[in-house]
């Protein structure tokens, strides 16, 4: 979305933060940090105020030196307490964080030493930015935030960066439960994993994607050699220094026919998981471009997760069914399905109207609805 | 997997590239033994196991076994061997050894305490000699009870069991509240953790002992070895039905204390042999969700009964079979009961976990996982230690409570040479054994029977059931019936 800056000078400025008010008499001590939306004509000079977010193209500024910037009506959702990240240079406005969603992931770093097959965020090249505009975007987020989830990207590949920004998060938002999607292959260092486990974050989890329980099989789906000898160590090391490991099994039409060989794997060599997520796959990014290769109808594994659940379920590991629609999966998974989308692209189709769970069910990928199981179709009872 | 191009405009290393090479691996240690006919069973040091045929075997071994054969894969997700450059495969290794072997670092958990040799009921097979209920010569004094409990609060373990064994412990009721008391006053100051129980006929049960245990948490474990008929054959009393007795007494600890409060284990007899479904229908019927079939012990009476209680591993391995077939055929219609040594020895088969169960484990679990405190204050490295001294071979007593510290006990040459010489990992017929993971050392048995702590195992009963048990649970675990489901229901 390009950025219009109303005074035609040319904003030379860094990319920056802003948190959205509409109060127009917030403390001024607040302002620097904020953008003000506009919801009309300026009647008064409001000072401080970081920058101006305006729906209305037609506002100018008037005599003070604040930017007033044309929100475009694909973001006109944002809301009092939401964070937006502004690029002057390119014109990019990007939604960092919405303060009434429960799903907000923040990408630390575009890079990543794996390059999954179905990856739903394609790594980028390495760009210090992302990491500086969550940095500053901490201090901004509500404090009673339930949960943030740090994604990449490979947010290890941070280093003593991500350790700080834990720590930073830990002390901003100190009842805010943390989720780091990484592939743990960084934590094979020690040092490095004892570092992260000396923050002592209270609610802390490392979700770490298995694909396989042989080597070759997942270093083919990362495609990355080594990769699964580093994650293991990884996540043995997470153990040792007990930080809460959740294990995510993405199910491609590459690994659905291992999933009962994968349950028994981690039900033998990493009972601690605290939880074990078998994840629909999201048709975005890679599985897009892959998608003949990469995608397998729910109803043609149904029997093979019901199986790989029931492994860890006798060891009493705790599972969770991630991305499925009730109506594909078996009713032996359901208490296991979690709703799961995120809000924002969570959505249903015409023929879920009429579906009496409808309620509990997951949904769609907003990028899912061309591309789904057949056995979509309305239930007319409960359970 | 498919190898045909890619469709988007990336292009992926396709998975023959990310193929082992052939033989490209370094073995690592492990056991096997045949199956059956056809089949090996392998097994490594954490106790991961792998079905393959002979060839597959011989494969492996000479490192000819095809990458992307079902084989391969199964064997090496199991650690029987890694490829180069990895060192994952040592380090899951490790961890599952550590965790394999943690019960050692917990150091004796049960505490057997024998209040009284007493008793009121003459079990045909009884394991103790019981004296009869007036004798009052063989009841605990508060001063050995009191050093009983010292000693039991000087080990390190996380889990403290106290069980009282008898005699009926019952008929010496105040001995048992008194240490109950005791220990529940320590167990504050010390911030620690005993679960208690008394292994008891229930006879003499009554409200004010229920009342006692319910406010004390303490549960109790009985004996009900079948139907009606079987059971007063097996546990005759010249003063009651032993049969009501038991069931009243279920009745009345469940009633009073919660449906687990109580937990019974069958003895089995010459009588009892043909009679699997029987005894089976009789726990079912009392509500039971567990039964643990034990063969008789070849201790106290049950060696002299002679002929009355005598029988042949083999025969009493087929009624285990017949039992264990028919447990699971219940539970496939729907009727939840689990045997508990099959339970035991799927804990031991198919989780990282050790367990503490005293008479499988390596080294022993004589004295370092349960120790015995007799009413005269002879402190025995086992129940079993304890029934052979009953029997006049006092060979593995420890010491005496009122003259022996504790490190002269635990530190005893009996119990340390035993602990030396049991450790399955370097026993004769053990070290090369493909069960050795899952197995352990009753060296009390072995000396019992063939005069030796170690014994021969080619003749030896305990051997001979335990491969028994070992093949038959892991058939069916490979078989991947119903069966074998309905056993992983049983792991923990």
């Amino acid at each position: 979305m390009l950025l219009g800056d109303r005074t035609n000078a040319k904003w030379n400025e860094a990319p920056f933060v802003v948190r959205i008010t509409t109060d127009p008499s917030r403390p001024s001590s607040l302002r620097e940090r904020e953008a003000l939306l506009l919801k009309g004509p300026i009647l008064e000079p409001l000072l401080g105020f970081k920058v101006f977010f305006s729906l209305d193209d037609s506002l100018t500024t008037s005599q003070h030196e604040t930017r007033i910037v044309a929100l475009p009506s694909t973001l006109s959702y944002v809301q009092d307490g939401d964070i937006v990240s502004v690029r002057p240079m390119s014109g990019d406005l990007r939604v960092l964080y919405r303060k009434a969603s429960k799903h907000n992931a923040l990408v630390v770093t575009p890079t990543c030493n794996n390059l999954c097959v179905m990856c739903s965020q394609p790594p980028r090249k390495a760009d210090k930015e992302a990491f500086r505009l969550v940095w500053d975007a901490i201090p901004l987020m509500d404090i009673d935030t339930p949960g943030l989830i740090l994604s990449g990207g490979e947010p290890t590949l941070l280093g003593r960066r991500l350790v700080q920004l834990i720590y930073r998060i830990k002390n901003f938002l100190p009842s805010t439960s943390l989720h780091v999607l990484t592939n743990g292959r960084q934590l094979k260092y020690l040092a490095f994993t004892q570092d992260i486990a000396e923050i002592w974050h209270p609610d802390l989890v490392f979700g770490i994607p298995l694909y396989s329980d042989l080597s070759h099989e997942h270093d083919f789906i990362v495609q990355a050699r080594g990769a699964f000898d580093e994650t293991v160590r990884g996540i043995l090391n997470a153990a040792r220094c007990s930080l809460q490991v959740e294990l995510r099994i993405v199910i491609t039409k590459l690994n659905y026919q291992w999933l009962p060989r994968i349950s028994r794997f981690i039900s033998r060599n990493f009972p601690f998981a605290c939880n074990v997520a078998f994840m629909g796959l999201e048709p975005v990014g890679l599985a897009k471009e892959n998608l003949q290769d990469v995608w397998i109808d729910p109803a043609d594994y149904g029997d093979l997760l019901f199986d790989a659940v029931r492994e860890l379920k006798w060891h009493h590991i705790r599972v969770s069914v991630y991305n499925h629609q009730l109506c594909a999966l078996s009713p032996g998974l359901w208490d296991d399905a979690r709703q799961s989308i995120s809000d924002w692209k969570n959505v249903f189709l015409p023929q879920c109207h009429d579906c009496a769970v409808r309620h509990r069910c997951c949904g769609f990928f907003a990028s899912a609805t061309e591309v789904h199981s057949r056995a979509i179709k309305p239930l007319v009872s409960c359970d | 997997m498919p190898a045909s191009p890619l469709s988007g405009q990336r292009h992926f290393r396709l998975q023959d590239d990310f193929q082992p090479e052939m033989g490209m691996y370094q073995l690592l240690p492990f056991r096997f033994i045949p199956l059956d006919a056809k089949q090996y069973v392998l097994t490594n040091f954490v106790g991961e196991y792998c079905v393959v045929e002979r060839e597959s075997l011989q494969a492996l071994v000479a490192k000819t076994l095809r990458p992307g054969s079902t084989a391969y894969g199964a064997l090496k997700s199991r650690q029987f061997f890694f490829e180069a450059g990895e060192t994952s495969a040592l380090h899951l290794l490790a961890t599952k050894y550590r965790t394999k072997q943690a019960p050692l670092a917990e150091f004796t958990s049960l505490h057997m305490i024998v209040p009284t040799l007493r008793c009121n009921t003459s079990c045909i097979y009884c394991q103790v000699s019981h004296k009869s209920a007036a004798t009052a010569s063989c009841d605990m004094t508060e001063a050995t009870a009191d050093r009983a409990i010292d000693f039991m609060f000087r080990s390190p373990s996380s889990c403290l069991k106290l069980e009282f064994q008898g005699g009926e412990p019952l008929l010496n009721f105040d001995m048992v509240r008194y240490i109950v008391e005791s220990t529940r006053r320590r167990e504050e100051q010390a911030g620690r953790n005993v679960s208690i129980v008394i292994c008891s006929n229930l006879s003499l049960i009554s409200e004010p002992i229920l009342q006692f245990c319910k406010k004390n948490e303490v549960q109790f474990s009985t004996s009900l070895d079948g139907p009606r008929d079987l059971h007063n054959h097996n546990r005759p009393s010249a003063d009651f039905d032993s049969y009501d007795q038991t069931l009243i007494g279920i009745r009345r600890v469940r009633d009073a204390l919660g449906i687990s409060a109580v937990s019974a284990l069958m003895t089995t007899t010459q009588a009892s042999l043909s009679r699997p479904k029987d005894i089976v229908d009789e726990y079912v019927g009392q509500g039971f969700k567990s039964i643990f079939l034990r063969p008789i012990n070849p201790y106290g009476f049950a060696s002299k009964a002679g002929a009355m209680t005598h029988y042949s591993t083999a025969e009493w391995v087929e009624f285990y079979k017949t039992a264990l077939d028919y447990i699971i055929d219940l539970n496939i219609r729907g009727i939840r009961i689990r045997e508990e040594y099959t339970a035991l020895l799927l804990r031991r088969i198919l989780t990282p976990y050790g367990t503490g169960y005293v008479d499988l484990q390596s080294p022993a679990g004589i004295g370092i996982s349960g120790i015995l405190f007799n009413h005269d204050g002879n402190v025995y490295a086992s129940d079993e230690s304890r029934m052979l001294a009953e029997m006049g071979d006092p060979h593995f007593r420890l010491g005496n409570l009122r003259q022996d510290n504790y490190e002269d006990m635990m530190l005893s040459d009996v119990l340390v040479d035993t602990l030396k010489e049991t450790m399955t990992e370097g026993v004769p017929g053990c070290s090369d054994c493909g069960f050795q993971p899952y197995c352990g050392s009753d060296p009390v048995r072995h000396y019992r029977l063939q005069g030796d702590i170690v014994g021969f195992k080619p003749t030896s009963e305990f051997c001979e059931r335990h491969m028994a048990l070992f093949r038959h649970i892991i058939g069916i675990l490979d078989g991947g019936s119903c069966a074998s489901d309905i056993l992983k229901g049983w792991m923990y």
